[in-house]
């Protein structure tokens, strides 16, 4: 090494040295899942909080897929390093609830720091969600999407359908499916993506149909799967039937099946409204979504919807000070402003009143009415005990049983009825496996 | 003949041992041991409560059919994967063992697959068989297959099978291609001059020649198919349609993973890892006297 280097290397650390008093910052660990823009979108809110205060550093960290992530965390934190806010998918969420010792409610971290929270500013789907019976926020909202019917435009003219009026109900979706069979999409009439959440979780909530007892388990763990009711069994035999001709098609049971919509296999999805960053991406035809459609002769339907997407949530056993920084941190989140710009760039939901309010009134959805439906259905009409949402452990498993069992159905091994029979028991089995072991 | 090396004293040896028995117990024993203490517990994804249940984990696992199930599609599988694994690898190992023009690079292909990580394999064998945009899948359907391994068991099956034998094969055509490469030609020369025609050839000198590594590989296979292949399984079927590819370690991974349920994983895992060894014992105690050192 020259001398010159050395010098180099010496005068570098002394700056840092220097620099050092700067670095009684409190950090604050932010682990996500997010990928693409919507990683810009998280990594520059970090960056703007650190540049708005002087005291807190939030230090984010990409970790995979929610899964992924969710997993990181529980690691750590067994290994005794959590980071200090970690996004947890909608479906983790009982776990996360259950693990009473790992977290920090957020509306106690809230209060303690003393800033404002209101949880009423939220929509209440969204507050519905993340609280606990007694109505406390236990986790942040970050990016909330929900499911909607994306529809292709040109296909529904060549089939002589109305490409302004699509189908609102379930009879009326496998009519224009059939007439879109006949105009050439001979493949797939219409698809869903998300097999369970679709058919089962929302299909419930959409119809105020139980989930599962106990208000769909949100009022405690001691909760049963009730999707053997009859309209239950109806719309899979529907789908079963469908499948014969390839009417309906299954298309798997996450997401990867949505390429047969952008690429005009399958003119009818039923996915996502996070689809819409994809399908505007992607799709060479003129294209449209719309709300999920229902059973007409079933009382009060459609209801509202739920949520999909993620949640932050805040690890137990940090000191004060790293609380009252994730606090300021919340609180920054919750600003209108910056929850407005946060819907319409990253095409999430808003997740305040206030914001939507704002959006609304600035005329956005005139040129964007896709990013409204969501949020359309989700405030239909003001949620009840079985459509405010779901809170079933092991839900990530319980919905691989439920897809095992509807592919039986699917290929024709089982009737409908044996199959969501199978599905309850089954699904059932994992909550008392759930219960056991987070009440021992 | 005696080929017994003679140490003069315990210091060399055991210290020739050493990093051998390190690794064996940091990487094997460690684990294990760790899994089987897990098994006997009951906790809560994050271990904030943890407590002793004894045959409880096992109790559970036994009382549910999709369990024995697993167990029947491991089998159906295994068998499939080390059969068409080791026999096709022979074949393109006696073959590239031939004279022929280009044998390196024929070589360097077949191996050229044990790099790819098993997750990437299955990949890659998705897309070639998904139904709207596979290639292969559309080549099956203008024959007028109805492809569909999303809804269809048996294809499945078949994709997941195809998938793990196509990652195993570089690794036994290796050990077969050394293993041939070291069978004396003068054996062969004079077989052939007591006038043997090349397929008898090869059953009376070649493969009984060849039994030793013939048997490490199929204790290797078997391994493998009962370990290794959860990343395929997990890329390419997610154990569906229905449960028609859940094999015992893809459980052990997703009850452990999605599930959180450390300890009914753990007690799968060392239930998996007792069949392992018994399977083991079994080939050296039966397979092992008919190989030929």
């Amino acid at each position: 090494m020259s001398f010159y280097r050395k010098a180099a290397l010496f005068a570098a650390t002394a700056l840092t040295m220097a620099a050092s008093p700067a670095l009684a910052q409190t950090e604050i660990q932010w682990w996500h899942a997010m990928t693409g823009a919507n990683n810009d979108v998280v990594n520059k809110l970090a960056e703007e909080f650190n540049a708005s205060q002087k005291d807190y550093k939030v230090v984010v960290a990409y970790k995979g897929s929610y899964a992924d992530t969710m997993n990181a965390g529980i690691a750590a934190f067994r290994a005794g390093n959590a980071p200090h806010i970690l996004q947890v998918f909608e479906v983790g969420t009982a776990s996360m609830m259950s693990a009473a010792k790992a977290i920090k409610p957020v509306a106690e971290l809230m209060k303690e720091a003393g800033e404002a929270f209101d949880p009423k500013a939220y929509l209440p789907a969204v507050t519905g969600y993340y609280s606990n019976s007694k109505g406390e926020m236990l986790s942040f909202p970050f990016n909330s999407s929900s499911s909607v019917m994306w529809y292709n435009k040109d296909a529904f003219k060549k089939a002589g359908l109305d490409p302004n009026a699509p189908p609102k109900t379930w009879p009326e979706v496998f009519d224009a499916a059939k007439k879109l069979q006949a105009a050439g999409h001979a493949t797939c009439g219409f698809a869903s993506a998300w097999v369970t959440w679709l058919n089962i979780e929302q299909f419930s909530v959409w119809h105020n149909v139980p989930l599962a007892t106990r208000g769909n388990g949100i009022d405690g763990f001691d909760t049963e799967l009730k999707i053997n009711s009859p309209l239950h069994v109806k719309h899979l035999q529907n789908l079963v039937d469908l499948q014969k001709t390839k009417t309906f098609d299954y298309s798997g049971r996450t997401n990867t099946g949505e390429g047969r919509f952008t690429s005009g296999e399958c003119p009818i999805m039923l996915t996502s409204s996070g689809f819409y960053g994809n399908v505007k991406a992607n799709a060479k035809f003129d294209w449209a979504n719309a709300p999920m459609p229902y059973y007409p002769d079933v009382q009060g339907a459609p209801q509202n919807s739920t949520l999909g997407g993620a949640s932050l949530w805040v690890m137990g056993g940090k000191s004060a000070a790293e609380y009252k920084g994730i606090a300021k941190f919340f609180a920054f989140l919750s600003q209108t402003d910056r929850q407005a710009k946060l819907h319409t760039e990253s095409g999430y939901l808003p997740i305040t009143k206030a914001a939507y309010e704002k959006v609304k009134a600035s005329g956005f959805y005139a040129q964007n009415p896709y990013l409204e439906t969501p949020i359309k259905e989700l405030t239909n009409k003001e949620p009840t005990e079985y459509s405010r949402g779901l809170r079933l452990g092991n839900l990530v498993q319980i919905r691989d049983v439920w897809a095992e069992e509807m592919e039986e159905a699917l290929a024709g091994k089982k009737s409908a009825q044996a199959a969501l029979d199978a599905a309850v028991s089954r699904g059932n089995a994992m909550l008392r496996q759930f219960e056991r072991t987070v009440q021992k | 003949m005696e080929k017994r090396t003679v140490f003069a004293g315990y210091t060399l040896p055991a210290l020739l041992i050493i990093p051998q028995l390190l690794i064996t117990i940091i990487f094997f024993y460690l684990p294990a041991g760790q899994a089987m203490w897990q098994s006997f517990q009951l906790e809560d994804a994050f271990g904030t409560a943890t407590q002793f249940v004894g045959f409880e984990n096992y109790a559970e696992l036994f009382k549910k059919p999709e369990y024995f199930r697993a167990m029947g599609v491991t089998a159906v599988f295994s068998l499939l994967v080390a059969g068409l694994s080791l026999s096709l690898s022979l074949l393109l190992a006696v073959m590239a063992n031939k004279q022929i023009r280009g044998a390196g690079i024929y070589k360097t292909l077949l191996i050229w697959p044990y790099a790819v990580a098993p997750a990437v394999a299955g990949v890659l064998w998705l897309f070639m068989f998904q139904p709207s945009i596979g290639m292969v899948s559309k080549l099956l359907m203008s024959w007028g297959i109805d492809w569909n391994p999303t809804l269809n068991g048996t294809h499945a099956m078949f994709l997941v099978v195809l998938a793990a034998t196509w990652k195993q094969i570089s690794y036994n055509f290796l050990f077969f291609l050394a293993g041939l490469q070291s069978i004396p030609h003068s054996l062969i020369e004079a077989s052939a001059i007591d006038g043997a025609r090349p397929f008898r050839r090869f059953w009376t000198i070649i493969f009984p020649l060849l039994s030793p590594t013939m048997f490490y590989l199929l204790v290797v296979n078997i391994t493998y198919v009962f370990f290794d292949t959860f990343g395929i399984i997990d890329a390419v079927t997610h154990g569906g349609p229905g449960s028609s590819t859940t094999t015992l370690v893809f459980k052990v991974y997703n009850d452990g993973r999605s599930g959180g349920d450390l300890g009914l994983s753990a007690a799968q895992s060392v239930i998996l890892m007792v069949i392992v060894v018994g399977l083991t014992a079994v080939q050296f105690r039966y397979i092992e006297r008919k190989v030929n050192y």
